[in-house]
């Protein structure tokens, strides 16, 4: 998929030096056993992405998924946890997804109440982006998801939902994930020239701030100095 | 007659009388009348509004990322700080969605006693919307009576926890505190002192020929539409859609309460004021039911001294004063903090509908737009 658009979003040099010790790029495609070596340091591993249980064998699947369980076969996985659905789809079909769960009578999800991401940095596919869906009509809820590597565009579902504009948006901000077709995206919370992504999980709590939009190499050798101090 | 002459001038149809551009101003983030530190960017055709661009961020704390780093209890000082002027609710919402990730069962007289919490923090947020959009239009009576009134709730929440804006009120797993003593029978004073000085809001507004021209047909939103852009609370239930969480999937002790749920007709401004009027009486009912259904026995579970709920995630969804107030929450099953906490704040998803509502609007109309949508910037930015 097409991963050139937002590259230039990603950190710079000043700032991947500047994470403490966690390199986004290390983690990213050399599976789980490169990147649990990677992580050796650090107190306690990531794990690789979160469990998904697939739903009880004698639990009736309920009426709303049934067409998007026909029309996808194998290709959506179906999860349940603590009364939750969630189905994950590939995320080439997420509009067709999409599309499905709106307009099927028996599905009818009209609502998008929340478009969010979540990321697990030592998976290849990265970022879960979570789509919660609710239908005023039936009352139900179901949460659709798609699994995106790092700069992996996906579809903007924006022409479906018109809510998750400003959501979509939050997303791209806080994570980095670019969405195709998406018509205005731009930042929403942080400052327009802001570099990194804060949510992720490679990048540090304490936030290098303003100085380091201002003059990155003085940031870094405060920073180093501070490190020194602290060992000697 | 000359050419150029000031007869020729004013026929000559191909020149414009005035200049035609559009102007584009700011409104905000210094602005008594955004309620906080909002700029919206409006596009002008004369006083006519073409477009609207909403910036919002300054007040961004960077709430989630600091809740990955704060273990389960502690983020609950954070939720009172998203939507100040409704605390309680976001701390309710926060510890049923642990709860439900940790399949924590709550006793029934913390269930009822959040319930009554809720409610008096609907109350009390809707009286703040309620003075602040009056103020906003020109009617300052409204806001004294207003903050008269909710000063009786701060008051009562004193009383239970303490504290006056950011309660800290919940716990995973049920209320840190008891009911106070003799707190229940001044809740009940308290409905029927709110009650009979409702009929001095409605006196000052309901017919006010002022009012009506100022939110009558202003900022129409269909019901299909609302949904379509994601509003949600009284916004979408002024529309027509009879949407309301309390009812639709039950959480606290709602079940088992009778309450209606007001709809609006037109869905302009003045349905929604009609609608959050009639939702203090709702509350009024829910909390004289909770207190008269009040069950003994203890106000918190059993709850694990150290919480780790298992791996997974969910998400859940709370009526909040301002709409869904949802918290999706993913564990990670080993640490003490989550993996990953996101707020689904109501006032973020309803300003999303600021630009379609001002759309061929007055400036002067865009104030009563914001007003009505009740936003907290605190919420809107976390």
């Amino acid at each position: 998929m097409a991963d050139d658009q937002m590259k230039q979003d990603t950190p710079g040099p000043p700032v991947d030096g500047a994470a403490p010790g966690k390199p986004p790029a290390a983690a990213k495609p050399g599976g789980t056993a490169g990147a649990a070596a990677k992580a050796a340091p650090k107190p306690a591993p990531v794990p690789p992405g979160p469990p998904d249980p697939p739903p009880p064998d004698d639990l009736p699947r309920p009426a709303y998924l049934e067409a998007l369980i026909s029309r996808f076969g194998g290709a959506a996985q179906l999860a349940f946890w603590v009364g939750d659905w969630s189905v994950i789809v590939p995320p080439d079909r997420l509009l067709e997804a999409a599309r499905i769960l709106r307009d099927e009578p028996a599905a009818a999800f009209d609502y998008c109440s929340d478009v969010t991401a979540c990321d697990w940095p030592t998976r290849a596919e990265r970022f879960d982006l979570i789509y919660c869906l609710y239908s005023t009509r039936h009352r139900n809820r179901v949460r659709l998801k798609v699994r995106a590597a790092d700069g992996q565009a996906v579809p903007s579902v924006t022409g479906v939902w018109p809510a998750a504009n400003w959501l979509e948006r939050e997303v791209f901000d806080m994570f980095g994930v670019p969405f195709a077709g998406h018509p205005d995206l731009r930042r929403i919370l942080m400052p327009d020239d802001w570099q990194g992504h804060p949510q992720r999980k490679d990048y540090p709590l304490e936030g290098p701030g303003e100085l380091l939009m201002e003059d990155p190499h003085e940031w870094l050798r405060l920073r180093r100095s501070a490190d020194e101090a602290d060992l000697s | 007659m000359a050419a150029g002459s000031v007869e020729s001038m004013a026929t000559d149809a191909t020149r414009p009388m005035f200049d035609t551009d559009e102007l584009v101003i700011n409104m905000g983030p210094q602005h008594p009348a955004t309620h906080g530190v909002l700029r919206v960017v409006l596009k002008l055709d004369g006083e006519t509004v073409v477009d609207a661009d909403v910036v919002i961020g300054y007040l961004h704390r960077g709430i989630e990322k600091l809740s990955e780093n704060r273990d389960w209890t502690q983020i609950i000082l954070l939720t009172d700080r998203m939507d100040y002027v409704a605390a309680a609710t976001n701390n309710l919402a926060y510890c049923e969605t642990v709860e439900k990730l940790l399949s924590l069962e709550v006793p029934r007289r913390a269930r009822y006693f959040r319930t009554i919490l809720a409610e008096l923090q609907r109350i009390a947020s809707h009286l703040v919307w309620l003075g602040s959009h009056a103020m906003d239009i020109g009617a300052v009576t409204v806001f004294l009576y207003c903050l008269r009134e909710r000063e009786l709730v701060l008051d009562l929440f004193e009383e239970y926890c303490g504290a006056r804006l950011t309660y800290n009120a919940m716990r995973v797993g049920g209320l840190p505190l008891d009911v106070p003593p003799g707190w229940d029978r001044r809740v009940l004073q308290f409905c029927d002192v709110l009650l009979e000085k409702m009929v001095e809001y409605e006196t000052l507004l309901t017919q006010n020929r002022i009012w009506l021209e100022r939110t009558r047909d202003v900022g129409v939103i269909s019901g299909p539409a609302a949904v379509a852009i994601g509003l949600s609370g009284p916004l979408l239930r002024a529309s027509g859609i009879p949407r309301d969480i309390r009812k639709d999937e039950p959480y606290a002790a709602y079940g088992e309460f009778t309450f209606d749920i007001p709809v609006g007709t037109r869905g302009d401004t003045y349905d929604r004021y009609l609608v959050r009027l009639e939702e203090f009486r709702q509350s009024v009912r829910i909390i004289r039911q909770a207190i008269e259904g009040l069950p003994e026995g203890p106000v918190i579970g059993k709850v694990p001294r150290l919480i780790k709920p298992p791996a997974g995630e969910t998400y859940h969804a709370n009526e909040a004063p301002k709409g869904e107030l949802g918290f999706f929450i993913a564990s990670d099953g080993k640490s003490t903090s989550p993996y990953r906490l996101r707020v689904r704040p109501p006032s973020f998803c309803n300003l999303q509908g600021l630009p379609q509502l001002v759309r061929g609007h007055l400036v002067a109309d865009v104030i009563a737009l914001i007003g009505t949508i009740d936003i907290v910037l605190g919420e809107v930015d976390r």
